[in-house]
């Protein structure tokens, strides 16, 4: 089974740690995983760095541009991620914008994704009506999950039809926000959060952008099977380097 | 079928085109989308369009028989006077539809991305003209290299916000509307000022500025007793005053249409703006087009001596004239295009913008013949370029 299905067949609070390959350093990206899966992550986003990161907040674009100053490829990814497998279980998801995969070709990409062990994709600028129709079964040709959007905006009539094609868990965009830009969740967002929970999707709902803290990481994961740490997180590798990951984790759980 | 060259009904042209956005942008895209279209047809939102461009803009621009380039190379040269209207240049026709637009979608907050500054100055003009709170993001760079454009907005009232991500350039400041959108989508419109972005802006765009190419077509019938010239042209950035002047006469190919792009230092100096031979397919900024970019799909920066034609992609419309052969693409280097500056201020008294001299320069390069009828779009005028103009030419 998927790895990530079974972590959310298993569990309710799921923690997800979001990093850029990359950075700070072109070859931490194994020490980060590491890391992480030894301080009780259950899941990590992958960040390849793209040039113009639409959706993404000061903080990641700041860290993505490192990372391709560093020297980082789709191509040293793979190449990087290549044992893997060997050293954890943890699901592992590349999460990454729509032109660097099209560059790759995005058969290729799916096929070198399955062949060093990632469970799904998260693509924000690959609109779930052209995934439907393009690319979904190349996606499930290399057993590939497919993680959507939803945000405030989002229409039931909308929420309904990425439940239905959703394979893995919806991706709860906390606010109107890129990433990184609140600190604290307010009364709107709370009630938007009991509106989707009213709906009674199938699918899992884990809620990202603007957890940074216990407090965010607590309210989030009342709401929804759990809770995405990004920019809060590049933010500790920035001044803390690799060395103290497990301590991050453990302020945000105990 | 006959093959259209204008935006399908899912909004692409050919293969380019789309809208490859973050969900965050999609209730906004969507309301845009289902819209534009119904407002912008209503009586009531045409007549008010047509007033201001009338007595605000100062349309119908003339069409203008240029006797002396004429007879220097033995064809008929008419030049389009987009560099009349006020503020300058074309890009005013946009912003005038948009910001109508805007108001009828209940938004109280105006936001733009500008480059060398025409489009940010364009829209600071009419949201002082409707009294609409107006934020422009230019790039940190672009900032100092255009200070009086800056100075003028300012002037009018809007907010100038430096984008100080990335290369700091125009690329940057769309990234960062795109990113204002986003955390205020609700009262916010975001005026894009080329024919770029996710459908329907290519279109939209597209649609306001076809005034320029509706009014050649009756201009040129009343001057030529036929309202089809042998040859369109017009300088590509993003390519808002070529989609204006190309846009009726895109499926009419008796109408031969010419995209000048700018070769920068020469095309394989690494310095170049020439997006159709050195870009490659992609998604910039929502839009599936053509866009200089590196083998592993980062955007690169491109360069050019005008600040309006440094963009690394050009519009879906543009890509697909230029995949589909309907359109003819010659890049021209900043040194012709600096002369050009000069050859049409000394020929017809007419200082124009670096961009629009751009598209002069294919006089050089191209033979017409004796009776061919060519319009260009003389999208702009040059007084935003003099700084640069004195120091080329030390004058």
């Amino acid at each position: 089974m998927n790895r990530i299905k079974k972590v959310l067949n298993k569990k309710r609070e799921i923690l997800s740690i979001y990093f850029t390959a990359g950075f700070p350093k072109l070859n931490d990206t194994t020490t980060i995983i590491k890391s992480l899966d030894n301080s009780s992550v259950d899941m990590i986003e992958i960040g390849l760095p793209f040039s113009d990161p639409l959706a993404d907040g000061p903080t990641i674009q700041e860290s993505s541009t490192k990372a391709l100053n560093n020297g980082m490829t789709t191509k040293k990814l793979f190449t990087q991620l290549k044992n893997i497998r060997k050293k954890t279980d943890i699901p592992l998801i590349i999460m990454g914008y729509f032109n660097p995969i099209m560059q790759y070709g995005v058969e290729s990409f799916c096929k070198d994704c399955e062949s060093v062990g990632i469970d799904g994709l998260i693509i924000p600028d690959l609109p779930v009506d052209i995934y439907y129709d393009n690319y979904k079964k190349v996606f499930e040709k290399y057993n590939l999950l497919n993680m959507f959007l939803i945000t405030p905006q989002t229409s039931d009539e909308r929420i309904k039809f990425i439940d239905k094609i959703s394979n893995g868990f919806i991706y709860m965009v906390s606010s109107f926000s890129i990433t990184g830009s609140v600190t604290s969740f307010k009364k709107e967002q709370t009630k938007y959060f009991e509106r989707i929970n009213k709906m009674n999707l199938t699918s899992p709902l884990i809620i990202g952008f603007g957890i940074s803290n216990k407090q965010t990481y607590l309210d989030a994961i009342t709401n929804s099977n759990g809770a995405i740490i990004g920019s809060a997180f590049i933010k500790y590798l920035k001044t803390h380097g690799v060395n103290k990951i497990g301590d991050f984790i453990k302020k945000i759980k105990d | 079928m006959k093959t259209s060259y204008n935006v399908d009904k899912n909004g692409f042209y050919g293969d380019f085109g789309g809208a490859f956005i973050p969900e965050m942008m999609h209730a906004n895209i969507e309301e845009l989308k289902s819209k534009y279209l119904k407002i912008s047809s209503e009586k009531k939102f045409k007549k008010e369009f047509n007033e201001l461009l009338k007595k605000y803009v100062g349309r119908p621009t003339p069409l203008y028989y240029a006797k002396r380039l004429s007879k220097k190379y033995n064809t008929k040269v008419y030049l389009k006077r987009e560099d009349l209207c006020h503020t300058g240049a074309h890009k005013i026709n946009n912003t005038i539809g948009q910001i109508l637009l805007a108001k009828k979608l209940g938004k109280t907050r105006i936001i733009a991305e500008t480059g060398a500054g025409q489009h940010g100055v364009a829209t600071a003009t009419v949201c002082a003209l409707m009294g609409i709170k107006c934020i422009i993001f230019m790039g940190e760079i672009d900032i100092t290299r255009q200070a009086p454009n800056v100075a003028r907005m300012k002037m009018l009232g809007a907010e100038v916000r430096p984008a100080v991500s990335g290369s700091k350039t125009l690329k940057d400041a769309t990234n960062e509307a795109i990113r204002d959108w986003i955390n205020n989508p609700i009262d916010t419109h975001y005026i894009i000022g080329s024919v770029v972005g996710p459908h329907p802006y290519p279109d939209m765009v597209a649609r306001f500025q076809s005034v320029i190419g509706n009014e050649v077509k009756k201009q040129l019938k009343n001057i030529e007793g036929n309202e089809n010239p042998n040859y369109v042209i017009a300088c590509v950035g993003g390519g808002s005053n070529a989609a204006g002047i190309f846009y009726p006469y895109l499926d009419n190919k008796k109408v031969k249409i010419i995209c000048v792009e700018a070769a920068g230092k020469g095309i394989n100096s690494k310095e170049s703006a020439a997006t159709s031979i050195l870009g490659k397919e992609g998604i910039i900024h929502g839009s599936k087009t053509l866009l200089m970019q590196t083998n592993d799909g980062q955007i690169t920066e491109p360069y050019s001596i005008s600040a309006g034609l440094d963009y690394p992609g050009i519009g879906p419309m543009h890509a697909n004239l230029y995949k589909s052969g309907r359109g003819k693409f010659i890049s021209i280097e900043d040194k012709d295009a600096m002369k050009w500056g000069l050859i049409l201020s000394r020929m017809e008294g007419i200082i124009p913008a670096i961009e629009t001299s751009h598209a002069f320069a294919i006089l050089d390069k191209i033979k017409f013949k004796k009776d061919d009828v060519i319009v260009f779009n003389c999208s702009g005028r040059g007084d935003k370029d003099l700084d640069i103009y004195i120091d080329y030419f030390k004058l």
